[in-house]
């Protein structure tokens, strides 16, 4: 390992060394301790910068003075038409303590349009082809007043398969079409208010992705999209993001939108939790104790009962940025804010890369991580925490630290179970995925009704979990399953499978050679691994 | 080869059973004693009713239709449209019309196996746009019902057989068809089709749903 390499270039960079402590790697709902080889690199969260101190002034002062339009309260007239659509529950990730800061701003919101005699208002989760949410996170979200004043007439999910909800806005000079929410479409101002909790999120893609139908939604999530996106978290070199970013002007064209967007530090635990995003180096006694009580007590629990303790516990992010105004010139002074979090210099790639996966998932909350959603994780997600160019070598060997349990949650995740045990036995071939079956799931009536009167993700939505991973896919040269219980699942989405973490370095060193350079994501993180 | 969706109809499409359009004809006698008995009668047999569904379709059917031994058939007919009306329309679940909208758009054929009375599914029918539909017919001698029904009697394996021959018949490709049920009594038809869904479905259903990983529609 050179020198260059072994320099310490950043605070959440760290190296282990002969007298390292071992490393906690989150791995499903079970958190292992390993020791790692000597020369690892490790990357830990940067420390979460400082949120706020007044959150609700920060949203105020945003609102009345935004980025290249109007104040929000110069723009209401009495009678107005004025549709509110939020991000839905995958953001942030864990869902955050209350008062969420979707409550927060519309409490805000919605005094302002009451004082100005606007009374026409519509509240719309933009959940897109996610699941909708059930009524108890609605409620979480908003708070019990707002709930109360407007669920259900005025306060619902997005229906992107409720044709007469659904209108067409036209197509990009790309022929991609986009139908839309027709009550936003119809609104005479649309707020939209945002999380950004990675730089994937927000922007164009809030209304244009999060408000839009299937046939919308399958002209940029498809696998050559994602394979040139090089990564998704890094906007101007993302395939994705210019296809939304162009469906955006066209929503720019036909609707008035005043985004709000706000900005999260990465300060996912404190208190009895803080430990797991700490270097483990620098664990005191208390640490080492809460670490232990946790792994004693989570030991002697079913799995569903570990499941269930992890999803009770509300990350605690804080507002560290909040802009309002039009979409471009908001988002990108919220990017901004999201790089300066999560923005990690880093000096050379890795040849073989480790990360645990913890049950966190944009896609799993209150429910199972299921096996297309670890894939998703693994390749999709913290393989693209990175700008420039990927922290893996082309080729090398990923080390994915999970259980891969065949398990699967019937009500939110039901094609997934048809998509996994029917499709990928025939093909991983994301293209012919797409070609041969996509279409068949997402006009599947039984599908169609889980989505429209369930909670269930909707037909399509494993394929495009599949196609997330597929940059991922095309790079990565091997992904071993470290401490997979069974053999069948990695063998289904074309992994390996090792029965711990000692075993799946030793196998990836046989690939790679004895010298190959080995970095660990430090999980649970949020972060962009800026390459030089 | 085309694909069809099959579905029960009573309990799956709408809320009601056959005892609700038992208990709409007691009630509706030519005379207001025989209405009270029929519907009192009606109202005991219930329990009875629920055990021997619980133990065997055919032992439940051969009990239950016995009830209508004695009704006339042009009065059967003639009470139908305000059967479909007063009891059958109000109970029809607001996701079935978007169930077989979706279904219909599709291109598959829309077919009916229930084991329900031929006279009250008709007008449902017609209210739903299905044109292909087998119920059950009762037997009349001299117009008058004898209690017993003409084969082949639709119920358990017999709807998934008369399902076969449909679909050898119309040249349907089972593995692209779906069916839709929420009774464990119509396993065998849900067994025969590759997308088979349990809707509204009872305990046994729900866990036999669960165990195959079929999709689980609630319509109501």
């Amino acid at each position: 390992m050179s020198l260059q390499l072994r320099r310490k270039v950043h605070e959440s960079v760290i190296y282990i060394d002969r007298d390292s402590a071992p490393r906690i790697i989150p791995s499903g709902e079970d958190f292992i301790l390993e020791d790692l080889p000597i020369g690892t690199r490790v990357i830990y969260p940067k420390p979460p910068i400082n949120g706020l101190p007044n959150r609700a002034a920060a949203i105020r002062y945003a609102l009345n003075h935004p980025h290249d339009c109007d104040p929000l309260f110069a723009q209401l007239e009495p009678g107005m038409k004025i549709t509110i659509a939020i991000d839905d529950i995958s953001l942030p990730l864990p869902p955050m303590r209350t008062p969420d800061i979707r409550q927060t701003v519309l409490e805000i919101v919605l005094d302002m349009l009451a004082g100005h005699g606007v009374d026409d208002v519509h509240i719309i989760v933009a959940n897109s082809l996610h699941r909708k949410m059930t009524e108890w996170e609605m409620k979480r979200m908003v708070g019990p007043a707002i709930f109360k004043e407007f669920h259900p007439d005025r306060y619902y999910n997005h229906d992107a398969e409720w044709s007469d909800g659904m209108i067409a806005l036209g197509e990009t000079k790309h022929k991609e079409p986009l139908r839309i929410n027709r009550r936003c479409a119809e609104s005479d101002l649309v707020i939209y208010v945002n999380i950004n909790l990675v730089p994937m999120d927000g922007g164009h893609k809030s209304v244009a992705v999060g408000l839009c139908d299937y046939e919308s939604l399958r002209a940029h999530h498809e696998p050559q999209t994602i394979r040139d996106s090089d990564s998704y978290m890094d906007p101007k070199r993302s395939a994705l993001n210019h296809k939304v970013e162009r469906l955006g002007k066209l929503v720019d064209q036909h609707m008035n939108v005043f985004h709000i967007e706000t900005a999260l530090n990465n300060r996912m635990y404190t208190g009895e939790m803080d430990f797991l995003i700490k270097n483990e180096d620098d664990f005191s006694a208390m640490d080492r104790m809460k670490f232990e009580a946790m792994r004693f007590t989570m030991g002697k629990m079913p799995r569903a009962a570990r499941r269930k303790l992890l999803h009770s516990f509300p990350a605690q992010y804080e507002m560290i940025a909040c802009h309002a105004g039009k979409t471009e010139p908001a988002h990108a002074k919220i990017l901004e804010k999201n790089f300066d979090q999560y923005a990690i210099p880093i000096n050379g790639q890795c040849d073989i890369l480790i990360t645990g996966i913890p049950d966190i998932s944009p896609y799993n909350v209150y429910s199972i991580l299921n096996p297309l959603l670890v894939q998703v994780m693994a390749l999709g997600y913290h393989y693209n925490f990175y700008r420039n160019k990927p922290l893996l070598k082309k080729g090398g060997v990923m080390i994915v630290h999970h259980p891969c349990f065949d398990e699967f949650d019937h009500n939110f995740h039901p094609s997934y179970i048809e998509f996994f045990n029917r499709l990928l036995p025939e093909t991983r071939d994301a293209n012919v995925l797409r070609d041969k079956y996509e279409r068949e799931f997402a006009n599947n009536p039984s599908y169609i009704e889980m989505y429209r009167r369930g909670n269930a993700y909707h037909g399509a939505h494993p394929f495009f979990m599949w196609y997330w991973g597929e940059n991922g896919r095309q790079h990565v040269g091997k992904v071993i399953a470290a401490g997979a219980e069974n053999a069948h699942v990695p063998a289904m989405l074309g992994w390996e499978r090792a029965d711990n973490l000692t075993e799946a370095i030793a196998m990836a060193r046989s690939y790679m050679g004895r010298s190959a350079e080995i970095t660990m994501l430090h999980q649970p993180l949020i972060a962009v691994c800026d390459m030089e | 080869m085309s694909a069809a969706s099959f579905y029960d109809l009573e309990g799956t499409l709408v809320s009601t059973n056959l005892v609700h359009t038992l208990g709409f004809y007691a009630k509706n006698q030519p005379s207001l004693w025989r209405s009270f008995k029929k519907s009192t009668t009606t109202l005991l047999s219930l329990p009875v009713f629920a055990i021997t569904d619980q133990y065997s379709r055919k032992v439940f059917n051969d009990l239950f239709f016995k009830r209508y031994r004695g009704e006339t058939e042009d009065r059967l007919r003639f009470f139908a449209d305000e059967l479909f009306e007063s009891v059958l329309k109000p109970a029809v679940f607001p996701g079935s019309y978007d169930l077989i909208d979706k279904s219909r758009r599709l291109g598959l054929r829309q077919v009916v196996v229930t084991g329900a009375l031929d006279f009250s599914v008709a007008p449902l029918m017609r209210h739903f746009g299905i044109e292909e539909y087998v119920a059950n017919r009762l037997e009349f001698v001299n117009g008058v019902a004898t209690g017993r029904l003409l084969p082949p009697v639709l119920a358990a394996a017999t709807k998934a057989s008369w399902i076969r021959n449909y679909a050898e018949r119309e040249r349907i490709n089972l593995s692209d068809s779906y069916a839709y049920s929420d009774s464990m009594s119509d396993l065998p038809m849900l067994s025969i089709v590759g997308h088979p869904a349990a809707v509204n479905p009872d305990m046994r259903l729900r866990q036999t749903a669960l165990h195959h990983d079929w999709p689980i529609l609630n319509l109501k």
